[in-house]
């Protein structure tokens, strides 16, 4: 690690301008990916400004919507009875990322500003239509993620919360990389307000996508038999020690019919 | 109080440290003044080195010293020695390459060291090591075994020809041929035994200090033999006679065999430590010990069994590659040669067996013994080649293994490759290990899988191993530089406690309770009263430390000797005291009395006597009581075994789950049955890790691609079953203890009965072989290609 300062605002808003005023600082939310990059040093920030009592942790459902502040840890959301409730495909998701150190640490702001090709929450996000909130803006889902450990947000931009409609039914199936645990290929499957959305994880070169071939014809028959057929192409998808790209391409299907199932 | 001697499941005393954090380890550990040293290493497989410029590192704030290769050798610091000699098929000596402590010249794999920054703390020793400029010369590498050998391969020690570090052989090649000629049936399969690496969880570390005063310099160290190190970098490396060097090995946090060897960071920190004045630590981040710790395994492997009609064994032949990695780590080249050539009869009554091994260099991280070494390739090889001779001949496995297997009543049992088992009896722990598997209702087993859309496989295999290293004499006759005896010094103290300095090596085994049960059960007193002592060559006589499952068998069998002195010392002074002839005092249950009389002492009135000799027979015994022992064992002990796994197969993305696992084993007289269990958990679990997990990946150019572990997948508790373990007994004939050793058993006997249990489960594919790891995209691309067509058809 090099050295840095550390700073612990207590709003947003003097987070926003701490992170403002120094183009070389970094948000600290939960540290589980941010930490170990300063470990290896392969990142050398002047100063962390740490989000923990910038007051954007917590869970409220109205009107049809999850609401879940940025500073939220995958263990809070994997406990919360509100999520359990709305989404469960969402709790369950958050029960399964890492291990129990990593979800009493690691946030849902600190997933989605990272947009790790192989995490599990940009499926969510992804299928479930949700809505990226930040200091400035209100980001939708298909324009946030942008590729590989890239998305819309802007130099100093702070997530906030991200706002999950209530779907239909959902589920999440995961095939996790031996190794490190994370997606191999992961796929949400959700039924909502926008129809049917299924998207990938793990799987892609570019980071998450959409399988929109699954999602037109599940939205004639939500059923297994109906995606049975559909191949995803494995020209874009990743390879490497684990699978190869057509191992990949044939995962998403199997995990993508074993989340219509869950789904029901 | 609960029987705490011999057979008794006591709880590992050390346990109560180690779990609430208060071990003493290697990085616990602070001298006064120390500095820190932070080694670069090479980030390339092979390139020559034009120059490092020293001067901006040096400038940094903090920094102490900056050294590389050139001055090392400047100060006559020798290269890392080669602990076993083999010689080639001609009778002449391997290739035996510098092994320089920092690289001079050339890097030779990633993560070879090249320099060293000594700076006040451990940030500023890593500011400054990013500051040497180093310029280099990329060379072309070689990765692979196979490659290491190819014509026109890159040379990774320019004056090593071909790669090769020896072309050796074992057995005897005409009975071979002559028996292939006339078999009727000649079976083969080529197969690799993957690479892996240990990963303890206690990175490696070793802190240098030097007395100006006395001129003594100190090693604490992450090894699994203090003695050994101190003997190779005193006399090797550094020049510094035993008298003038201690090697501290405190509480070790796992070692698998990767903390046997010396490693060049114990010879930079102590050589610092003498030029600075001041102590030096070093302690490996993980990233390191991926890249510096010895690998292991890493073989690939022709072999051919001739058989007669009926599936009777008649010869093997073997042609192995060994990978040696870039350098010779200390017992690289045995491994490959006498503890794996040596094992290939199995429990196999084969009459003759011709093995030849070659051992090449290659850019990647030496590679040497790890929990199992040399036997696991071999045990490997012999089960899944069994298992192919039933699948090409169809025959039965578990009856072609039966039919084959030494004979009970055949012990003392000569092998056609230089070992003679001394007891066993391996139809008892294949019936045993059958039975408690419920082998033949495996078919329903299977029937209520495939209701449920799985696919399920059961595995066998009967496995030997050859532990208790080793007679000296043997060991020296094969090109050992070393001798393989143990040491053990008993002090009984005053009242009659006693302190046991062993040379033995616990890192994890659980000595510090075995030993004193033995120690307490032989003496007759309680266990709580024994302390045993070791990893201190200021405390120790000497040892040679832990490795091959021979603490027990030849460190505990050294403790018997020094017993049986302490206890003849003890009747001299009781028949002295109880005014009778030496020859009628009986020692029993912790008192010496007068045979046929009510007269007795107990130990520790014995114990007070030697030290208050107020009433002794000074004139003819000194006072005191405490002895040494060196134990040189007769022979190898032969624990032996059979395992039984079972898996299921999900048919939509081929990931394999072992449901159950079954290890029968006989490792002779169990002293503690719990560190037994505990012993085969431990290993069956890195026996699963390489079947089904685990494999070191380099790439095409060099670099590791299994670097870390969000790459290099150890197996985790989730990917194993509840283990069913049981033990068959026969005594090891020659030792005092009748103890054969179970360190390793699990890493030997496990991974043929996954990878057999994987392949029966994929029966309707018609699957001979695959190569480990048998990961889920293996297995579904086979499920996936659908099942065969008999040619037949
Ligand atoms: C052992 C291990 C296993 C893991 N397994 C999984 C897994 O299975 N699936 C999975 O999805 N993930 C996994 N993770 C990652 C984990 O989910 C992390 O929590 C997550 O990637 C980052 O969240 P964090 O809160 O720790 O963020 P940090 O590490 O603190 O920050 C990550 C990045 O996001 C930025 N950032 C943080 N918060 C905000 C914000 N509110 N607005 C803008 N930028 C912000 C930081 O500046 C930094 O660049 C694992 C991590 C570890 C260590």
């Amino acid at each position: 690690m090099y050295d840095f300062t550390y700073q612990k605002p207590a709003s947003v808003a003097d987070a926003v301008k701490l992170l403002g005023a120094d183009p070389e600082a970094k948000a600290l939310a939960g540290g589980m990916t941010l930490i170990p990059v300063l470990k290896q040093r392969l990142n050398k920030p002047s100063a962390l400004v740490d989000l923990a009592d910038a007051g954007l942790a917590g869970i409220s459902v109205a009107g049809g919507t999850v609401r879940i502040g940025a500073m939220t840890t995958h263990a809070t959301v994997a406990n919360s009875a509100d999520v359990k409730k709305a989404i469960p495909a969402l709790a369950k998701l958050a029960g399964g990322i890492g291990d129990k150190e990593v979800r009493h640490r690691g946030t849902i702001g600190g997933s989605l500003a990272n947009d790790d090709p192989t995490a599990d929450y940009p499926a969510a996000v992804l299928a479930l239509g949700a809505t990226v909130e930040t200091n400035k803006r209100s980001i939708k889902a298909d324009d946030f993620f942008q590729g590989m450990f890239m998305t819309a947000l802007e130099p100093g931009e702070l997530i906030t919360a991200v706002s999950f409609p209530v779907p239909e039914k959902a589920a999440y199936m995961k095939f996790p990389n031996p190794a490190s645990r994370y997606a191999l290929v992961g796929v949400f499957v959700a039924k909502g307000p926008a129809g049917v959305r299924v998207a990938v994880t793990g799987a892609g070169q570019n980071g998450v996508f959409r399988q929109k071939a699954m999602e037109a014809a599940l939205g004639k028959s939500f059923s297994q038999a109906a995606i049975a057929d559909i191949a995803t192409p494995a020209d874009e998808l990743n390879s490497d020690i684990h699978a190869g790209a057509e191992y990949r391409a044939h995962l998403v299907g199997v995990m993508a019919r074993r989340a219509v199932a869950a789904a029901g | 109080m609960a029987f705490e001697g011999i057979g008794a499941s006591v709880r590992r005393t050390e346990d109560q440290r180690f779990l609430s954090g208060r071990g003493n380890y290697t990085d616990d550990i602070n001298r006064p003044g120390q500095l820190y040293a932070i080694i670069r290493r090479s980030d390339r497989p092979h390139a020559r080195i034009v120059s490092i410029d020293t001067k901006a590192a040096a400038e940094m704030p903090g920094v102490v010293a900056v050294y590389t290769g050139t001055d090392l050798q400047a100060d006559n610091v020798g290269g890392l020695p080669c602990g076993w000699l083999i010689k080639n098929k001609d009778g002449t000596p391997m290739a035996e390459p510098p092994h320089p402590v920092l690289a001079v010249g050339k890097v030779r794999h990633v993560g070879d060291p090249l320099a060293v920054v000594i700076a006040e703390t451990r940030q500023q020793a890593k500011d400054a090591a990013e500051k040497l400029a180093i310029e280099w010369q990329d060379l072309p590498s070689i990765s692979s075994t196979q490659d290491a050998i190819a014509p026109g391969a890159a040379l990774v020690h320019d004056d090593v020809e071909g790669n090769v570090c020896y072309d050796w052989h074992l057995g005897d090649k005409e009975a071979v041929d002559a028996a292939f000629a006339k078999a009727a049936r000649v079976v083969r399969l080529d197969l690799t035994n993957s690479r892996l690496i240990p990963n303890a969880m206690e990175p490696r570390a070793a802190i240098g200090d030097f007395d100006r005063a006395t001129g003594e310099h100190t090693l604490f160290t992450t090894s699994q033999n203090p003695h050994v190190i101190r003997l190779l970098m005193g006399a090797f490396v550094l020049h510094i006679p035993e008298s003038h060097l201690r090697v501290v090995a405190p509480d070790v946090g796992g070692g698998f065999g990767s903390k046997i060897y010396h490693y060049a960071e114990e010879a930079i920190v102590t050589w610092a430590a003498g030029k600075l004045g001041r102590p030096v630590k070093w302690t490996a981040e993980r990233t390191e010990s991926f890249i510096s710790d010895a690998h292991g395994r890493d073989h690939v492997t022709t072999a051919e069994m001739a058989i007669d009609k009926d599936g009777n064994y008649l010869a093997l032949r073997v042609k192995t590659l060994a990978n040696m990695g870039a350098y010779l780590s200390t017992f690289a080249t045995s491994i490959p040669t006498y503890l794996y050539a040596t094992l290939l009869a199995g429990v196999y009554k084969t009459p003759a067996i011709y093995a030849e091994v070659k051992a090449v260099f290659t850019n990647t991280v030496p590679v040497d013994a790890y929990r199992g070494a040399g036997r696991p390739e071999a045990a490997y090889l012999l089960e899944r080649l069994t298992d192919v001779i039933a699948h090409d001949t169809g025959l039965d496995r578990v009856a072609l293994r039966r039919q084959n297997l030494i004979p009970a009543n055949a012990f003392p049992y000569q092998t056609p490759v230089a070992l003679q088992y001394d007891s066993g009896n391996y139809q008892a722990t294949l019936e045993s290990a059958l039975k408690a598997a419920d082998w033949n209702g495996f078919p329903a087993r299977r029937a209520a899988a495939a209701a449920k859309g799985k696919l399920r496989g059961i595995g066998i295999s009967t496995y030997i191993e050859a532990c208790g290293i080793a007679p000296s004499a043997v060991a020296g006759a094969l090109g050992a530089r070393a001798g393989l005896y143990e040491a053990a010094n008993i002090r009984v103290h005053p009242t009659g406690s006693v302190s046991v300095f062993t040379g033995s090596h616990s890192h994890g085994q659980g000595h510090e309770t075995t030993f004193a049960q033995l120690v307490a059960d032989q003496l007759g007193i309680p266990f709580n009263q024994v302390e045993i002592v070791h990893g201190d060559t200021e405390k120790i006589p000497f040892g040679m430390g832990t490795y091959g499952s021979r603490s027990l068998a030849v460190g505990g069998s050294a403790m018997v000797k020094a017993m049986d002195k302490i206890i003849a010392k003890g009747k001299r002074i009781a028949a002295h005291l109880m005014e009778a002839s030496v020859a009628d005092i009986e020692f029993k249950n912790g008192s010496f009395s007068v045979a046929g009389t009510d007269k007795s002492k107990s130990f520790g009135e014995i114990a007070l006597t030697a030290y208050v000799p107020h009433n002794y027979p000074i004139d003819e015994l000194e006072p005191g009581l405490e002895e040494n022992a060196f134990y040189d064992p007769k022979n190898f002990t032969f624990p032996a075994g059979c395992m039984v796994a079972e898996v299921e197969i999900d048919r939509d993305t081929g990931v394999p789950s072992v449901v159950s696992f079954v290890a029968v084993d006989d490792v002779g007289r169990l002293i503690n049955p719990m560190i037994v269990e505990g012993q085969v958990h431990g290993g069956v679990a890195q026996g699963i890790g390489q079947a089904l997990l685990e494999s070191a990946t380099y790439d095409v150019s060099g670099q590791i691609v299994t670097g870390s572990f969000m790459d290099y997948t150890m197996p985790r508790s989730d990917n194993l079953p509840s283990f069913k373990t049981g033990n068959e007994v026969t005594l090891c004939t020659h030792n005092p203890l009748g103890v054969k050793g179970c360190g390793e058993l699990g890493t030997i006997g496990s991974p043929p009965a996954i990878v057999n249990a994987v392949i029966d489960a994929l029966s309707e594919y018609d699957v001979r072989h695959i190569d480990m790891p048998l990961s889920p995209q293996k297995i579904w691309s086979i499920v996936a290609a659908g099942p065969k067509r008999k040619a037949a058809e």
